[in-house]
């Protein structure tokens, strides 16, 4: 146990505070190797972790590092930074505290690594960053305690993996060090003190009083909220009514998308002028900084955000959250109301802003679940290998390795604990030559052994391998800014900017600009008061809605007990009951109907966002073996649609569990998610570069699609270790095959088929739905033809020059 | 098999999906950029391991052409290896390929950057070579009237789908699409393209099917 040194209570009297008991009880336990704190946010949470790191260096003993924080966001570190220097000044402890992220200057970080602070504060890319670098054990030799804050959002992702396998590295260079994990609530918390937990230690789980229950309601408006489309548009009066009965108001969207247009919409409402922000992950530093900054002020009555606030940064005088569009997933629902409000023992308040009628639906059914305290999660998985791989890249960058000590290393990860040592050395092999087949690389190799122990066989390689060190998956993008203007207003996607042309409108930071042109590698805009935006097409993470979710909308459906839903949506329901029927858990509703001339079939599969995406993968080429031409798909959480040139009348074929399960194997070697999950896995684990803008100054593109390495794998190297990470990958995360094993558990095959006319009710949102997934088949191939035939006649080419006697083109030979 | 049809300085030509041209009155077979060796060069050079089987993809896929069509004589546009080291990474397995591709007919090796000199493999060794009125050289010359040449690896797309990769073809030349595994590419409407043909141009995507479209009317 850490006595508490005087001056820590003094200051906690002098403020009227009292030590939390899950504060006290931190303390007392700080010499465990791995403590685990369950907390709402706004609990004391990062002071509960920080307690015994301040007490531990009160007495300005201890030379070097101390304490190592990491969190998922830069914006996290920089504000904890803010948060303790209030206590350290205070108490005038000689401490010294800094962050560390991709924001940092290069002259700061250099510095940082000669003489580190006593707290270091980081995200996971900057940490493994330092573990690359040949001095990292002198850095972290002395480190006592890492404190990994929001511990369950990194645990969602490659991130966590990354992570962890970071910290294996710095037991190994600091061996008494000790790890503290700091939570939002969760379901199963021993799910994160295993992952946190050097293996085989012991991880405690603590948990702080979780507070009163939330305030959450679903907002009522006066305008009924479209049936389509996830822009809220129609609640802005609304909104802007409950921003102004409140001190400070956050407003959450799913997606950067979404927020941008929603703020620019409730600027061009906003006539009282209130002062409202926009914060997401897209927009340049300065500009979320500038936000940051405001809002700490008090300056600020709303902001717009995306998960970029997500977390529990401490934002001051919150008291209502408002979430636009369904929540998807009751524990984020829960994490983000937790930002209300930041007062301990407050309840929070909380508004859920349905964007469409199908969300009003899905906004009862969180509620619902929410005052339950029903949370929801799935177990994860093994440890993924190409984070496995990178980290034995990012090893050799710091200097030479034994295979025997890293296999060790590796497995005190509790992700990791179970890797065989045949896959361990499957990977290092990867790492070393390529691990081909074909051993084309003898000569070549990444990796060499001298005397036992592996290293770099041209140490230069460390810089590229530096550059590509992380596992988030950026799309690419480029920078934005004002033409005859340094400052960048943001980025956008490399794919949009390819499809502007000088003239076109869109959206950032909440201001509509003109595109002029690209000039090295940057979109140059012009100011533009035009009202109708084309929209950027940031990616967001879309997240899937849960399967507890579904399944209370479900049960929803057929109790017909519909008393909690507004008339406009009982109505709907109604109608749709009346032109079709409702989806049932056990079995399958399939809607068929022509709409602008294609033949549209739904299924109503309700098994989520990433399982509909597959079933439409499934089912399509079904359809393109039954010659049912399909053109294209799109997938929601609860229903795919289907459209091509030909109708289906008989979906049996279609949805057979049996058909189903054999055309799955088949299925995933060639399709679209396969590849685009083997490009992110080839990214992570080295094989493929990053895309750096360094790379792309010239106009050609130097880079070939990764679908070809892929496809070439496939067809040269079928058992290559890429193609195995991926196959495991697209089964449990991505492709989510879990989920569609439950829907046709669930349904066992059993159907209803329903033709109409027209579209019907429950399947008209999705005409409007993003992110159709074209399918490039016979049917493709045929309205491609018909194009560039139509293309040919419109110009008149095709009479050109036409002997009579001979055929001018596309003749079979 | 499908293609699209033209002429060239009044010979006949077939743009072929695959990417080659085939003159089937004299029966020469030409390819562009094969860049053989690329994933050798990019290991050696920068550190990456890119799966080592371009080289016998590319074969491959020409093998397939040469048993259709028994060509007299294959024309390849330059840029044939990635480099002139690349040439000499070639395994035995490679080499026995290639030598029985080049096996009773003449092979034509036009130089071109990434291989600006000769290789230790069968084969006649040109900088560009004529055969009546059409010129086959690696890189196009403003001006010039019947040119087959490569070196850009064109591409282009639709307002559908995505990019493939395009001959360009008008009325004084032809160029051609890479047809190596492992190639990127350059859009069609590049100004270094757009300056090289008329504007009444014609590209044809290659895939399945070759499909022409005004050049225009491509992105």
């Amino acid at each position: 146990m850490t006595p508490l040194p005087p001056q820590f209570d003094d200051w906690f009297s002098a403020r009227g505070w009292s030590i939390h008991p899950h504060q006290q009880d931190m303390l007392d336990r700080a010499d465990a190797p791995a403590l685990l704190l369950i907390a709402p946010t706004g609990g004391g949470k990062t002071l509960a972790g920080f307690l015994p790191t301040l007490a531990e260096l009160a007495d300005g003993q201890h030379v070097g590092i101390h304490t190592l924080y990491v969190s998922p966001l830069k914006a996290l570190a920089a504000d904890i930074k803010r948060n303790l220097r209030t206590p350290v000044d205070e108490m005038s402890l000689p401490i010294r505290i800094e962050d560390r992220t991709g924001d940092t200057s290069a002259t700061q970080k250099k510095r940082q690594r000669a003489d580190p602070p006593h707290i270091l504060l980081t995200t996971p890319e900057s940490l493994a960053l330092l573990t690359s670098y040949e001095d990292a054990p002198r850095m972290f030799r002395g480190l006592q305690r890492v404190i990994v804050d929001e511990i369950h959002a990194l645990q969602e992702s490659k991130r966590g993996d990354q992570l962890m396998l970071a910290l294996g590295r710095l037991q190994r260079l600091a061996p008494g060090l000790r790890r503290v994990g700091l939570s939002a609530t969760v379901e199963d918390p021993a799910i994160i003190a295993n992952s946190l937990a050097c293996n085989p230690d012991p991880c405690e789980i603590l948990h702080a009083d979780p507070g009163p229950e939330p305030d959450i309601s679903m907002l009522v408006t006066e305008e009924k909220p479209p049936w389509s489309g996830g822009g809220a548009a129609y609640a802005i009066p609304a909104v802007l009514e409950q921003v102004r009965h409140h001190k400070t108001t956050l407003i959450f969207h799913n997606t950067r998308a979404q927020a941008e247009i929603f703020f620019h919409n409730l600027w061009l409402s906003n006539t009282d002028d209130l002062p409202i922000g926009i914060h997401h992950g897209s927009l340049s530093r300065e500009q979320r900084e500038k936000v940051e900054g405001a809002m700490v002020r008090g300056d600020l009555r709303a902001i717009v955000c995306t998960g970029s606030l997500d977390l529990g940064i401490d934002w001051g005088d919150v008291d209502l959250v408002i979430q636009i569009g369904a929540p998807k997933n009751v524990k984020r629902l829960i994490q983000r109301i937790g930002r209300a409000n930041h007062r301990y023992n407050a309840p929070s308040k909380a508004l859920l802003v349905p964007a469409n009628r199908f969300e009003v639906i899905e906004c009862i059914a969180a509620l619902e679940a929410a005052k339950a305290g029903d949370l929801d999660g799935d177990p994860p998985g093994p440890g993924p290998r190409d984070v496995l791989c990178q980290h034995i890249l990012i090893t050799a960058c710091a200097g030479a390795f034994s295979a025997d000590e890293l296999f060790a290393e590796v497995r005190t990860v509790g992700a990791f604990a179970d890797l065989t040592r045949e896959q361990f050395d499957e990977c290092l092999e990867f790492c070393a030559t390529g691990g081909y087949a074909l051993r084309a690389y003898d000569k070549w190799k990444r990796l060499k052994q001298i005397n036992g122990m592996w290293q770099l066989r041209d140490p230069r390689a460390s810089r590229n391998i530096r550059m590509n060190i992380g596992t988030i998956q950026d799309t690419d993008t480029l920078k934005v800014r004002f033409r005859n203007s340094f400052k960048p207003l943001g980025e956008i996607e490399e794919g949009f900017a390819a499809t502007l042309t000088p003239g076109d409108t869109f959206l950032i930071g909440g201001q509509i600009v003109r595109y002029e042109g690209l000039r090295e590698m940057t979109v140059e805009v012009s100011r533009n008061a035009a009202k109708k935006p084309k929209i950027a097409t940031f990616m967001g993470t879309k997240f899937a809605t849960s399967t507890q979710l579904q399944a209370r909308i479900l049960r929803m459906f057929q109790t017909g007990d519909w008393g909690g839903l507004p008339d406009h949506t009982r109505d709907w329901l109604q109608l749709q009951r009346e032109i079709s029927k409702l989806p049932e858990a056990d079995r399958i509703l399939i809607e068929s109907f022509p709409h602008n001339g294609q033949a549209h079939t739904v299924f109503y599969g309700f098994a989520g966002r990433n399982a509909m995406q597959t079933l439409g993968l499934l089912l399509t080429q079904r359809m393109e073996e039954l010659s049912l031409n399909p053109l294209g798909f799109v997938a929601t959480d609860y229903a795919t649609m289907v459209w091509g040139l030909d109708p289906v009348t008989d979906p049996a074929p279609l949805i057979q569990p049996a058909a189903l399960r054999d055309g799955f194997e088949t299925w995933l070697q060639g399709n679209a998610v396969m590849k685009k999950t083997f490009r992110a896995a080839a990214t992570i684990a080295g094989l493929i570069e990053r895309n750096l803008p360094q790379n792309r100054k010239t106009g050609r593109q130097a880079t070939f699609s990764s679908d070809i390495l892929y496809e070439t794998l496939v067809k040269y190297d079928p058992d290559h270790l890429m193609l195995d990470i991926t196959r495991d990958e697209a089964l449990s995360g991505l492709v989510d095959l879990g989920r569609i094993e439950e829907m046709l558990t669930r349904t066992e095959g059993r159907f209803d088929h329903v033709t109409r006319d027209r579209v019907t009710p429950l399947a008209a949102p999705l005409m409007l739905e993003v992110g159709r997934v074209p399918i490039k088949g016979e049917g493709r191939e045929l309205m491609v033809e018909r194009e560039t035939q139509a293309l040919m006649e419109a110009s008149g080419l095709d009479n050109i020059d036409l002997p009579p006697s001979s055929p001018n083109w596309r003749v079979g030979w | 098999m499908n293609a699209y049809h033209f002429t060239l300085s009044d010979v006949a030509l077939h743009a072929l999906p695959s990417g080659a041209l085939w003159a089937p009155d004299t029966g020469t077979l030409t390819v562009s950029d094969l860049h053989l060796g690329k994933s050798d060069r990019i290991a050696r050079r920068r550190g990456i391991m890119l799966p080592p089987y371009e080289t016998r993809a590319t074969l491959d896929r020409l093998d397939s052409l040469l048993d259709v069509l028994s060509p007299r004589r294959v024309v390849c546009l330059g840029d044939s290896f990635d480099d002139l080291d690349a040439a000499d990474s070639l395994d035995e397995v490679e080499k026995l390929q290639l030598t029985r591709q080049q096996a009773g007919r003449d092979w034509i090796w036009i130089e071109g950057n990434h291989d600006p000199g000769p290789v230790d493999l069968g084969g006649r060794h040109l900088m560009e070579w004529a055969e009546g009125p059409l010129t086959y050289r690696h890189i196009a010359k403003t001006g010039s009237m019947g040119e087959i040449s490569g070196h850009y690896h064109p591409k282009c797309s639709l307002s559908r789908g995505g990019a493939r990769p395009a001959f360009l073809i008008d009325a004084q030349r032809v160029i051609l699409p890479a047809f190596g595994a492992f190639t990127g590419g350059l859009r069609a409407s590049h100004p270094v393209l757009q300056a090289l043909l008329s504007s009444d141009a014609t590209a044809v995507l290659t895939g399945k099917k070759a499909l022409p479209v005004p050049y225009a009317a491509t992105r």
